[in-house]
C-alpha cells in the first residue's frame, strides 16, 4: 500500500534507539575487553560490597579503565540512590 | 609477497561467504592469482557457492592431515582463470584445524606464488573462526545494519586486535569495514542504523556498502559469485569494494534512496 506509506513518512524510526544502546553496550564491552583481567570480576565484588548497604544496579555501576603512559586509571562512578528525609 | 585476507564477522548468515566467493573472484578477474579457503568445517558452503560443489574431491583438513596435496585438493575455478578453491571438509570435526597445519598450507600456498589468500571464516568465535584470522594481513568484517550484527563485529575487532598472529608481533592486521544488506529507503526512514552511525560505532575505515539485493539470492542458487552480475548493484558495489582494496579511489554508490516521482510514490 504505497499510498499508505507516503502519509506514514517523517515518524520517527526505532535506528536511533538502536544506535544509543549499541554505544552503551559496546563501551562497557570495551571495557572489559581492554582492562586487566581481572575487572570483570573487581566490578562484581564492589557491587556485591556496595549491596551491603544500600541497593544499587549494574548500571548505576560505571567503571572507566583508561591507559595511560606512565601510569593506568582505574575510575569507578557509583550513583548512589536518593536519600529518602 | 602474498597477501592473507580473513573475511570475518562473528554473526552469522550476515554475507562472508558471498562476500568471501564475490572478492576472491574479483581479485582473479584483474590477473592476481588468488586462493579462497572455506574454514567453516563440517558446514561446507562456499563450494556451492562457487558453483563447484560436485567437482570437491579432497578438502582442507586432508591437506593438513597429509592426505592429499594441495596441488590435489585446491579447484581450479571454471569461470575466472587465476582463481582457485580450497573446500573446508563436511566431515570432520572442526578441532582438526591446528595452527601448525593451517600455517603450513599457507606457507605453501605463498610459495606456489599466490598473491592473495581469501580466508572465508566460519560465524562464531570458535577454532575455525580464530584459524582463519590467526595469519591474516588484512580483515574484511562483515556488518549487517542490525544490533546483534554491529555488537559480533565489534567482538571480532578485539579478537583481531589481541588473538591474531600480527597482533602477537606487535603489528596489527588492516581492518576493513564492509556494510552488506544496506536498504537506503529503510535508513531514510529512520528504520535502520545508517552507514554513519555503523562507521562511529565500530571506527573502522570503510571499504564498502553493499545494498540489499535480489541478485544476491539468484547469484547464490545458481553458484555464481555476484560479482559476474555486471548488472546488478550488488554486482557494482562488489567490485567498488575490489577496487577500493587493491588502492583505487571510487566514491560509494547505492547509499541514496532512488528518488520516485509524486504518483509513483502513491500508487508504486
Amino acid at each position: 500500500m504505497a499510498w499508505f506509506d507516503y502519509f506514514r513518512q517523517g515518524k520517527q524510526g526505532s535506528a536511533k534507539l538502536a544506535k544509543e544502546r549499541l554505544q552503551i553496550v559496546i563501551a562497557h564491552e570495551r571495557i572489559d575487553r581492554n582492562g586487566p583481567e581481572y575487572l570483570p570480576q573487581l566490578r562484581r565484588d564492589i557491587m556485591s560490597v556496595i549491596r551491603k548497604y544500600v541497593p544499587i544496579t549494574e548500571e548505576q555501576v560505571n567503571v572507566q579503565f583508561e591507559k595511560g603512559t606512565d601510569y593506568d586509571v582505574l575510575e569507578l562512578n557509583i550513583a548512589l540512590p536518593e536519600r529518602e528525609h | 609477497m602474498s597477501r592473507i585476507v580473513v573475511v570475518t564477522s562473528g554473526k552469522g548468515g550476515v554475507g562472508k561467504t558471498t562476500t568471501s566467493a564475490a572478492f576472491a573472484t574479483g581479485l582473479a578477474l584483474r590477473g592476481y592469482k588468488t586462493a579462497v579457503i572455506d574454514f567453516d568445517v563440517g558446514l561446507r558452503n562456499l563450494d556451492l557457492i562457487m558453483g563447484c560443489e560436485r567437482r570437491v574431491v579432497y578438502d582442507f583438513v586432508n591437506v593438513i592431515n597429509g592426505e592429499a596435496s594441495l596441488k590435489q585438493a585446491l579447484i581450479r575455478d571454471k569461470r575466472t582463470e587465476n582463481l582457485h578453491v580450497l573446500p573446508a571438509s563436511q566431515t570432520r570435526d572442526k578441532d582438526a584445524l591446528t595452527k601448525e597445519g593451517v600455517g603450513k598450507v599457507i606457507n605453501d600456498l605463498r610459495e606456489d606464488h599466490f598473491d592473495f589468500v581469501v580466508c572465508d571464516s566460519p560465524a562464531g568465535i570458535e577454532r575455525g573462526a580464530h584459524m582463519a584470522m590467526y595469519f591474516a594481513d588484512d580483515a574484511i568484517v562483515v556488518t549487517n545494519p542490525e544490533v546483534s550484527s554491529v555488537r559480533d563485529s565489534d567482538r571480532i575487532l578485539g579478537l583481531l586486535q589481541s588473538k591474531t598472529q600480527k597482533a602477537e608481533q606487535g603489528d596489527s592486521v588492516r581492518e576493513h569495514l564492509l556494510i552488506t544488506r544496506y536498504s537506503p529507503s529503510r535508513v531514510e526512514a529512520g528504520e535502520m542504523l545508517g552507514m554513519e552511525d555503523i562507521l562511529e560505532i565500530l571506527a573502522v575505515p570503510l571499504i564498502g556498502v553493499i545494498p540489499e539485493s535480489q541478485s544476491v539470492l539468484q547469484a547464490s542458487n545458481s553458484g555464481s559469485p555476484v560479482i559476474l552480475d555486471k548488472a546488478s548493484d550488488a554486482g557494482q558495489a562488489y567490485d567498488d569494494f575490489v577496487r577500493r582494496f587493491l588502492g583505487e579511489t571510487v566514491p560509494h554508490r547505492f547509499l541514496d534512496v532512488e528518488k520516485k516521482g509524486f504518483f509513483k510514490r502513491l500508487f508504486g
